[in-house]
């Protein structure tokens, strides 16, 4: 137990340091994971081929492939498509994304693809007479996005959203192979040197649960201010 | 031009209106001029047109050909890439605000409740302070007889009583013309009578409204002019008497023989 004291000798506070980057990535991965499926969404349900086409091919392939491969994909990728690029302005020297960010990217990326998926079906829930009644009444377009529709998508698109939450949280774990010092990470160089790897990961195991189980009141709670004035079948 | 069509004295004014979809031409050129106080009501079969002539007035649908003109104003459009469209989206949405539109299925928002439903337009649209909002909006629950319904949200309310709160939400922007779409089809039938009250009720205080109506009686009794569409033309005009007692068209006794 004293592996996991705070101090010099145990790893708790570097636990709690890696957990810590954990939520950053998760919670940043996710915000951009949603941005990028508004954007998918609108891009799907518009009335561009071109776009729709896009936006299908990126869900189709980031959903298609594991996510390991898109973090290597992304990461080992972008290193020197950056180097390439740099040297098109004509620096020469070595570059990179740092890794938080690289790892946000990757995450969020993958995060956006369910998100995209959630929102469209969402989107295509809100009666079209609610929308219609909105400019009937003079509001524009632009008031009608954000006072009819919007909240009425995170009625249909909470639960689905919270799902994709979950997911985002657990693939940050993924990010420990691009050594991003991710709770993961920390876990398992902690279980290496200590040659206690179990004792290590039954924590890191633990802090997931804490934090999953705690988003899940989030959502439920905000699952409940959304349902206002929907009647219970 | 002559007094009786000129539209800058008149509440509304639509002429030669055209409209289809694909393939299927909806409207053959409808014209029609509302004065104000008028009620003028527009019967005919499903399919006839006269849901889409009345969404093409305040630009739910937009007509292909044909003019609108809304106390005086004419609704500027032009040739877009995908056919005519309004050449001024604030204006239309000014416009928008001077058409009270009540629709079939009510469509009131679910996420608010019934004040807010009313209030929304007042607001946000005419900018009017939130109070002087809430004060008019009580005024008009009260008019509708759902006042005790103020804080509910719309999934809790029977229809009639939901098309009530729809159509205060229409008045709450004190509108120059009311548009009834079918108000009274998506009812049970004990539930039509609580609706037609008030809109009778609005007939009597001097509204100009157009109504799309399967209710022949109440649009014999309410109306002072009736058209009867078929096909998207305007098959029979003129004041009520004329329309269900003495019709021309044949197809209008056809159909008022099985309808009315």
């Amino acid at each position: 137990m004293e592996l996991l004291t705070f101090g010099d000798t145990g790893w708790g506070d570097e636990m709690l340091r890696g957990a810590g980057v954990t939520i950053l990535l998760a919670v940043g991965a996710y915000l951009f994971g949603i941005v990028v499926g508004m954007g998918g969404a609108a891009m799907k349900l518009s009335g561009s081929g071109l776009l729709r086409g896009i936006a299908g091919v990126y869900t189709t392939v980031v959903r298609g492939v594991p996510e390991l491969l898109v973090i290597y994909l992304l990461f080992y990728g972008s290193t020197p498509l950056i180097i390439d690029l740099a040297s098109l302005f004509g620096y020469t020297g070595y570059l990179e994304i740092p890794p938080f960010l690289a790892g946000l990217l990757a995450v969020g990326l993958i995060s956006g693809a369910y998100s995209t998926e959630v929102l469209r079906g969402a989107m295509q829930v809100i009666p079209a007479g609610q929308v219609e009644a909105g400019r009937a009444v003079g509001l524009s377009a632009r008031q009608v996005f954000f006072r009819i529709k919007l909240p009425q998508l995170w009625r249909y698109a909470l639960p689905g959203l919270g799902n994709v939450w979950q997911l985002t949280l657990k693939d940050t774990a993924l990010v420990s192979v691009i050594s991003l010092a991710e709770l993961m990470q920390i876990a398992s160089i902690a279980g290496n040197s200590e040659r206690e790897p179990f004792v290590f990961y039954i924590a890191a195991g633990m802090l997931y649960l804490v934090m999953t189980t705690f988003s899940q009141i989030i959502f439920q709670r905000s699952e409940r201010v959304a349902n206002r004035g929907v009647r219970r079948a | 031009m002559t007094t009786v069509d000129s539209p800058s004295d008149a509440a509304l004014v639509a002429r030669d209106i055209h409209k289809s979809f694909g393939a299927l031409e909806v409207l053959k050129g409808i014209s029609v001029t509302a004065h104000e106080g008028d009620v003028i009501s527009l019967i005919g079969s499903s399919g006839s047109g006269k849901s889409t002539f009345l969404r093409c007035i305040n630009l739910l649908e937009t007509p292909d050909s044909g003019d609108v003109w809304v106390t005086g104003e004419k609704i500027e459009m032009r040739r877009g890439r995908h056919g005519a469209e309004p050449a001024d989206n604030r204006q239309v949405d000014r416009i928008r605000a001077r058409l009270g539109m009540v629709f079939q299925s009510f469509n009131l928002w679910s996420h608010m409740t019934v004040l807010q439903n009313i209030i929304e337009g007042p607001v946000h649209v005419l900018k009017e302070p939130r109070a002087e909002a809430i004060g008019r909006a009580e005024a008009l629950l009260e008019k509708v007889g759902i006042a005790d319904k103020r804080d509910q949200y719309p999934s809790h309310l029977s229809g009639g009583q939901q098309q009530r709160a729809a159509i205060a939400r229409a008045l709450a922007m004190r509108p120059k013309v009311m548009l009834f779409d079918e108000p009274t089809s998506a009812l049970d039938p004990e539930l039509v009578g609580e609706v037609l009250r008030v809109i009778r009720q609005l007939t009597v205080e001097g509204n100009t409204m157009l109504l799309v109506t399967h209710e022949m009686r109440f649009a014999r009794e309410v109306s002072d002019r009736v058209l009867f569409l078929h096909e998207g033309k305007v098959e029979e005009e003129g004041p009520p008497a004329k329309v269900f007692d003495n019709p021309t068209s044949a197809r209008c006794r056809q159909f008022l023989a099985t309808n009315y």
